[in-house]
This record gives C-alpha cells, structure tokens and sequence, in this order.
C-alpha cells in the first residue's frame, strides 16, 4: 500500500467534522425556534419587523440545517448510510403510525388533552436514536 | 457472501485501519464486510479488487 493512500484525510476525520457543522447549525436552528416562540411574547412585544426577522432567520437557519443534514449523509460510508436510512425508516414509520394513533385517540375520547406536535417529535427522535444505537451495534 | 478480506489483508501485514483509509470507508465497514456481516457495494467490491490487484471473484464468493 503506498504511503499517500494512508495518509489522505480519513472517513473517522471528514465525520467528525461533519457531525461538528450539523451539531452547530442544529443549535442555531433551536436558538431560532426558541426565539421565534418565545421572542414575539417575551422580548419584542408582538412587534412585526421583529417578528418578521425571527421568522426569515428560522426558515433562512431551517433551510441551511437541511443542506448540513444532507451533506452528512453524503459524507458516510455505505454501511453509515445503510445504517442511517434504517433509523430514519423505522422513524418515520413510528412517526406516522403512532402519529395517527395519538390523534384517534383523542377522536375517540380515550385521552382527554389535545395532541401535541412535540410528543410526536420526541417520540420519533427516541426511536431514531436507538436505531442508530441497534444498527451500530449489529454491525459491529 | 464470503470473501477473503481478512486473510488479503493479514498477507500484507494492514490493520483494519489501514484498509478502511485506502478504502475511504470506516473501519466499522471493513470489519463488517470481513466478518460477512454487510455486503458492499459493487463500486466499493471494484475498489477492494484494484487494491488488491485482484479480481473480485477472487476476493467475494456468493453463497
């Protein structure tokens, strides 16, 4: 094996930095969540220029989180990858079938408060990451 | 699918590490695909094959 192929910026270093640009760009995407729901009430009193920068930055932060996501996935391995659309898969499927569920629930009068979009997501981020958790440790 | 990943590995004296980076794949890949657990792609089987100046059958058996 010639030396250079050893030495070229490896899998472990391109992740690293590419979970470091997600995890960054997800923080300021939540920062922007937290503002555009809280600001408006708390800090700029349903002031609309405000408001209407809150939600520019939030989309603007949203877009530019879903680009990041993307070029991580790009940026792993076949098997990350593999691994990756499993989770998502299982995810999205909890999502929809427990997301339905949630909302008969309440139809039918078994649960008495109204869904939440947020149980939802948390949900869903469970089951994504114990996915991941299950798909790293099988092919490990 | 069996292969041969292990032993063409262990002749020229690489770590898993070492075959992952000429690869371009993590170390948790190559491992995987030695222990018959993933199957890889065959852009990424042609890759093994070059390095190893190998054809792939000579490399991957399909059971």
């Amino acid at each position: 094996m010639k030396q250079n192929e050893l030495h070229q910026p490896s899998m472990a270093a391109r992740t690293k930095r590419n979970t470091l640009r997600l995890m960054t760009w997800t923080i300021l995407w939540v920062i922007s969540v937290a503002l555009l729901s809280l600001g408006p009430q708390l800090i700029w009193n349903f002031d609309m220029v405000m408001t209407t920068v809150a939600i520019i930055c939030n989309l603007a932060l949203g877009y530019k989180l879903i680009l990041v996501n993307k070029d991580y996935l790009s940026g792993l391995d076949e098997l990350q990858r593999w691994i990756q659309l499993n989770a998502m898969g299982i995810s999205l499927g909890v999502g929809l079938v427990v997301g339905i569920f949630y909302e008969v629930l309440e139809d039918i009068k078994v649960i008495t408060f109204e869904p939440q979009i947020s149980h939802l997501i948390i949900i869903m981020a469970l089951v994504y990451i114990v996915s991941i958790f299950f798909g790293n440790r099988k092919y490990s | 699918m069996k292969n041969r990943l292990k032993v063409l590995r262990a002749e020229r004296d690489w770590t898993q590490a070492d075959l992952a980076a000429a690869l371009d794949v993590s170390r948790q890949t190559v491992n995987a695909i030695e222990k018959g657990k993933f199957d890889p792609s065959l852009p990424l089987a042609f890759k093994v094959g070059r390095l190893f100046e190998l054809a792939i059958e000579e490399i991957f058996e399909y059971e």
